[in-house]
């Protein structure tokens, strides 16, 4: 039987009727054509599906739709500003050269919006230990680690 | 994934009686239980989220006990100022489950109900000898697990918090499998209130405590004496990551490197 859910995503609300084997990460880029959040290993691994959930970063392919009733869903979809300038992380991504592929990178900017919601200040060491949750396939770890330090400053300011 | 129905349990009694009628499972962060539906080793008819059920988060100092919700998400211990005054090894030992994505989904209560023979937690429950307080009773940590992902938990019963007494001293050590970050051999050494405890995971097929271990750290709560105790190999696990004779190594390897970390 199909449950029925509330939640947001990205500041809107979405009612939707799912098959309760729906995943996070399913719900968001199949019914709601939020394809900017990637499934790299859907075994929670890689880190590419990260989304925050009530401000915490989450692995989207590893939990249900279903767990997400009354939640607040920020995508990557949901972090520039309504007149299309970057998010600050974002922009440090580019500016740093922070991906080649970009097939880690919408997973990489928003573990790194939860790392430097909880640790503004953290240390190289701090941000390469935190983001172990998230792996880049073209090794770009340096300048990603780079940008993280960037988009940190900036998002101080 | 098989298909299955879900259950948003408004209160622990709704969530008790979902179970009791369907003989589902109970849904906690679900980060070892969607993956393992995904992949088909877990095919429950029905699933009872436990989410919505607000008495089960939170943390609380109760006298001389620190009392988790089961609910009580890791991500959540680890920032826990409760925590770190009380048991600051729960704090580190909770920093290193999984990644942080998982730490901000998974529960204690999740992990220990399923009772992974290389989860944490079961490590920290049993050498703190805290109780599983669940919808029916309390149950001793050395009641509690029964091997490998079987627990003392009747058919409906829910964990509804775990009750860990203040210790005096007490330190986790966890050599992780560089893959999975599991624990290929992890050990809680505590000196509580009813003497010293050592248990173990990650080394055989469930949590259990090494009594050579503890006998030795009574005597001299020292690194050397946990490192000189020989730890028989006859029970452990030997599989790709390492022989049963490697995980016997690392258990007093583990022990006398948590024995250094308390003050
Ligand atoms: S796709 Fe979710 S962690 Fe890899
Ligand atoms: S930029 Fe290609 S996977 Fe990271």
């Amino acid at each position: 039987m199909a449950v029925t859910l509330s939640l947001s995503v990205n500041g809107k609300p979405v009612h939707a009727t799912v098959d309760p084997r729906t995943l996070l990460v399913e719900l968001l880029r199949n019914h709601l054509g939020l394809t900017g959040t990637h499934v790299g290993c859907d075994t929670a691994q890689c880190g590419a599906c990260t989304v925050l959930v009530d401000d915490r970063a989450v692995k989207a392919c590893n939990v249900l739709a279903a767990q997400m009733e009354g939640a607040k869903v920020v995508t990557i979809e949901g972090i520039a500003a309504a007149d299309g300038t970057l998010h600050p992380m974002q922009a440090a991504f580019k500016e740093c050269h922070g991906l080649q592929c970009g097939f880690c990178t919408t997973g990489m900017v928003m573990s790194a919006i939860d790392l430097v919601n909880r640790h503004p200040k953290a240390s190289e060491a701090k941000i390469r230990e935190e983001l172990e949750g998230n792996l880049c396939r073209c090794t770009g770890y340096h300048n990603i680690v780079k940008a993280v330090q960037h988009g940190a400053a900036a998002m101080g300011k | 994934m098989y298909a299955f129905e879900l259950h948003h349990a408004k209160s622990v009694a709704d969530a008790s009686a979902a179970l009791s009628r369907t003989g589902g499972k109970a849904l906690a962060g679900g980060q070892s239980l969607v993956a393992a539906m995904k992949l088909r080793l877990a095919q429950p008819g029905h699933l009872v989220d436990l989410s919505g059920i607000p008495e089960l988060k939170g943390i609380r100092r109760e006298g001389d006990h620190l009392v988790i919700g089961a609910m009580t998400r890791h991500a959540d211990v680890v920032s826990s100022e409760a925590v770190k005054g009380a048991i600051p090894a729960l704090a580190a030992l909770a920093e290193g489950i999984g990644d942080r994505q998982v730490r901000n989904m998974g529960t204690i209560g999740g992990s220990i109900a399923n009772n992974d023979p290389a989860a944490d937690w079961p490590a920290a429950v049993l050498g703190l000898g805290a109780t599983v307080v669940t919808s029916k009773r309390k149950i001793a940590a050395d009641e509690f697990f029964k091997g490998m992902f079987e627990t003392a938990l009747a058919e409906g019963e829910i964990i509804t918090a775990v009750s860990f007494p203040v210790p005096k001293k007490a330190a986790y050590a966890k050599f992780p499998n560089p893959a999975s970050r599991f624990a290929l051999v992890g050990v809680f050494v505590a000196q509580t209130g009813a003497g010293t405890r050592v248990a173990v995971t990650g080394a055989a097929s469930s949590v259990f405590r090494s009594k050579a271990h503890e006998d030795a750290l009574a005597k001299d709560w020292s690194a050397a004496a946990a490192k000189a105790v020989r730890t028989p190999d006859a029970n452990l696990n030997s599989d790709l990551h390492g022989t049963a004779a490697y995980r016997a190594h690392l258990v007093s390897v583990m022990a006398s490197r948590a024995v250094g970390a308390t003050h």
